[in-house]
């Protein structure tokens, strides 16, 4: 269940990369086309976009952290496998929930 | 290589039910995968209502059961029924595991059994595990030395002998690879992990001379790299062995090498 979850959210972090491109491009050509872009990332949808890859983000980069202890041969027994897991979950949720408050406190 | 639907001939229909003798105060029903090559239909779903107070304790008593006294034409393989031999791993409400160690009271309601998952089916319960045998075949799973053969026995120190403990102890019944859902989309390039604790076991063998060359064999995109961490092997391996990490362990061994 995890584990597919890693696979999905790295394909949504790819997509989301091209939104981090369209939103670069559209500063280097003109304001008005900025002002565009911006408004969209500022409507509801743009922001649900936004969460959805920041929290792609955060559950793909504390994953990949267990990825790696995995890899130097520590926690693969089941009772510590499943807790990590639970872990990776919370944080990946708890880091989301953050940056979304910062962002609207900014 | 990838399926995501079932292919049409493998659709389960509803099949026969085989009610329990008039008066039987506990019964349990078994939902039984049925399919037979010869009358070429599409399998089915057959079920069998067991006494439990003429019936013995384990899955397996209650499938040989319905072998001997309800219904001759199950197919099915077995031998030990004491969980040494590997024969009887099934799907087994949802899970692969042996019908010989499993309890039947150990499981709620109704108790649907399958082939081992994602392999052809030879006949009813018998999956066709020829490519696996042969993938086992290939990482040559007995020790291999080059020094020449001494007076007596190879010698090992107690703590050489314990690094094996987890790995020996495998029956081969391949419940850990048919669960793996890289060995269900790569099986035919992927290892799997049954094979691959195996190829550990003797990497991890202080008798063995061959580790550079068993690690050559393996270092491969696909004979060891698919293994992504699911666990699924380890979490429903009857024996609690960890293959999961076993396959670590060859991987921490292709670095440490380099």
């Amino acid at each position: 269940m995890l584990s597919i979850f890693h696979r999905i959210t790295g394909v949504a972090l790819a997509v989301g990369t091209v939104l981090l491109v369209w939103w670069l491009v559209a500063a280097a050509s003109s304001a008005a086309y900025f002002a565009y872009v911006q408004g969209f990332m500022g409507s509801w949808m743009g922001i649900i976009l936004l969460i959805g890859w920041a929290f792609s983000l955060y559950y793909h980069l504390c994953n990949g952290l267990r990825h790696l202890f995995w890899n130097a041969g520590i926690g693969l027994e089941l009772g510590p496998a499943r807790r990590s897991g639970i872990l990776v979950f919370h944080a990946a949720v708890g880091l989301t929930a953050l940056s979304v408050a910062i962002a609207f406190a900014g | 290589m990838v399926e995501l639907a079932l292919p049409r001939n493998s659709k389960v229909r509803k099949g026969k039910t085989w009610p329990a003798p008039t008066g039987a105060k506990h019964v349990k029903k078994f939902k039984i995968y049925r399919y037979d090559p010869d009358d070429h239909r599409n399998p089915r779903l057959d079920s069998y209502e067991i006494n439990l107070d003429d019936c013995g304790p384990m899955v397996l008593d209650a499938v040989i059961k319905i072998k001997n006294e309800v219904d001759s034409t199950l197919a099915f393989r077995r031998s030990c029924r004491e969980g040494v031999c590997g024969s009887c791993a099934f799907n087994i409400g949802g899970t692969n595991t042996l019908a010989c160690t499993s309890f039947i009271n150990d499981y709620k309601g109704d108790i649907a059994i399958y082939p081992l998952p994602h392999m052809p089916v030879v006949k009813d319960l018998i999956p066709d595990l020829s490519q696996a045998y042969a993938q086992l075949a290939s990482v040559e799973p007995w020790l291999k030395t080059k020094t020449s053969a001494p007076e007596r026995e190879r010698l090992q120190s107690p703590e050489d002998r314990e690094r094996l403990d987890g790995l020996w102890e495998c029956v081969l019944c391949f419940s850990c690879s048919t669960s793996c859902p890289s060995y269900w989309w790569n099986g035919d390039r992927y290892l799997g992990p049954a094979v691959l604790l195996q190829a550990y076991r003797w990497l991890a063998d202080t008798r063995d001379e061959f580790a550079g060359e068993r690690l050559d064999n393996l270092e491969d995109p696909f004979r060891l790299y698919r293994c992504h961490t699911i666990m699924n092997c380890t979490r429903t391996c009857p024996k609690n062995l960890n293959p999961a990490k076993a396959i670590a362990e060859i991987k921490k061994m292709m670095l440490a090498r380099q």
